[in-house]
């Protein structure tokens, strides 16, 4: 008599059941344009701090730029530079705020797709694949979430500081040193390049959890759950 | 009476829910066979146990107490890794909601077990297709779920779980959501995949249509077997139900 367990792989190896990066890829992409409105509100956190974030750091760029022409125009120094205390205040605020946003529409769209992920286990997927699917789109969401922030942030603030300095000069805040990190003047555009990342980053330790706890939930709980 | 082969066994099978600090025994020793290649209904009103025994018979959850087997196998002996294997490739699920991913078409959500089960995308499109119109759904394959009937999803569901060609298909009240024509449809199509592909159907259920076609039939009562009935023994019902066909 055969078995049905014949073709069980030996222990360790973990090589019939696959999920191609792919297919992965495509899942996440449907799953983000077929549930727009959900992917919208769950990146829209993330835009929303990185925006922020964003116009900070260009609003400390700017004054940089505008003490520099005030000093060379009138030969005073203005008042207006931002001190480094409040942009990092403000900084981190913004993103403490992008966290618990994105950390709460995470756990809602990981949960009201448990009966989803308990059908994909039934279906022979391995909880690395829940979680593997779930970062993707975390990530995804994250990077293009952070991405839209920091262009609107700066798209904002270009605008303002477009009146009081010109185009060239709102422009030059880009070189402009955004952030004082010990020794190390961080120029505008590093630290927009910086904050995209860590929108990315944060989108997706606040999936991990969730996607994590979901993965390991008995199939027979998973799909019980009604939403 | 010959002797059979049988592809499940559970010995002693319990398994009790903790709720609101009561116990309450959903399975109480059950001691089950089923023989390869029957069509089995596993009948009793709801509350009786008979999706907890589907749940542990397909591995989507852990018994209290007792044992399955799948072909001689002792499911808790398995791997996590040698249990997704099994989901993949040995069962084939039904459920009574469909479970049907949403943002996927009819031929991606056919087509999802065999991706697993690591088929070149070429075959799985092709097998999956031809599944699909096995169902009689040849011409929906692009359709979302939101786009077809409830009898049209279910039909992709059984689709689904004949993907990689299962020992087993299991089917948890498959015609609950369904109503009577579309029910027997799908039972039919059951009975049909049972007929011509040889796979075991373990249907959960509590649709009287289903003593029709099943070769056995498990009454199940407060977690535990009430009876069973041999096909022999139904034979009356049978001949009753067939009349009323249209």
């Amino acid at each position: 008599m055969a078995s049905v367990l014949d073709e069980v792989p030996k222990r360790g190896v973990e090589k019939q059941i696959v999920l191609p990066w792919s297919r992965a890829l495509q899942m996440t992409r449907e799953n983000i344009f077929v549930r727009l409105g959900r992917s919208a509100i769950t990146a829209s956190g993330i835009f929303l701090g990185i925006s922020f974030l964003s116009a900070v750091l260009f609003g400390a760029a700017a004054t940089e730029v505008l003490a520099a022409k005030q000093l060379e125009e009138i030969g005073v120094e203005t008042s207006e530079v931002e001190t480094q205390a409040r942009v990092i205040w403000l900084a981190g605020m913004s993103l403490l705020v992008a966290t618990v946003g994105i950390v709460n529409s995470m756990l809602m769209s990981v949960t009201e797709r448990y009966k989803e992920i308990g059908t994909m286990k039934c279906l022979g997927a391995l909880d690395s694949f829940i979680v593997r699917l779930f970062l993707l789109e975390a990530g995804l969401l994250g990077i293009l979430g952070s991405a839209l922030g920091a262009v609107a942030g700066t798209g904002v603030m270009t605008l303002v500081y477009a009146g009081r300095l010109g185009w060239g000069g709102a422009l030059s805040s880009w070189g402009e040193r955004a952030l004082q990190l010990g020794g190390w003047a961080v120029p505008l555009w590093v630290a927009i390049l910086v904050s995209v990342a860590i929108g990315g980053i944060l989108s997706l330790a606040a999936a991990l959890y969730p996607a994590w706890r979901a993965a390991k939930m008995p199939p027979a709980a998973a799909l019980r759950s009604e939403f | 009476m010959s002797v059979y082969e049988y592809i499940v066994r559970t010995k002693d099978l319990s398994r009790v829910y903790t709720m609101g600090g009561t116990e309450v025994k959903a399975l109480d020793d059950v001691a089950l066979d089923i023989r390869r290649g029957e069509y089995v209904s596993i009948m009793g009103p709801s509350g009786s146990g008979k999706s907890t025994l589907f749940n542990m018979i397909g591995g989507l959850d852990k018994p209290t107490r007792g044992t399955v087997f799948i072909d001689e196998v002792d499911m808790a002996q398995l791997t996590a890794s040698e249990l997704a294997f099994l989901r993949c490739r040995k069962i084939g699920y039904i459920f009574q909601t469909f479970n049907l991913i949403p943002v996927m078409t009819a031929l991606e959500n056919v087509t999802l077990p065999m991706v697993f089960a690591g088929l070149t995308t070429e075959d799985a499109l092709e097998k999956g297709a031809e599944l699909l119109s096995t169902v009689g759904l040849g011409d929906r394959r692009d359709h979302k779920p939101t786009e077809l009937s409830g009898g049209q999803q279910q039909r992709v569901a059984v689709a689904r779980a004949l993907a990689n060609d299962p020992a087993i298909i299991l089917a948890d009240e498959p015609t609950g959501n369904l109503d009577l024509r579309t029910g027997k449809e799908i039972i039919d199509l059951l009975r049909q995949m049972n007929e011509e592909k040889k796979v075991t159907v373990i249907s959960a259920t509590h649709d009287l249509k289903m003593i029709d076609v099943s070769d056995r039939v498990v009454w199940i009562r407060d977690g535990k077997i009430e009876r069973i009935e041999e096909r022999e023994d139904i034979q009356v019902q049978v001949g009753v139900m067939e009349g009323e066909e249209e």
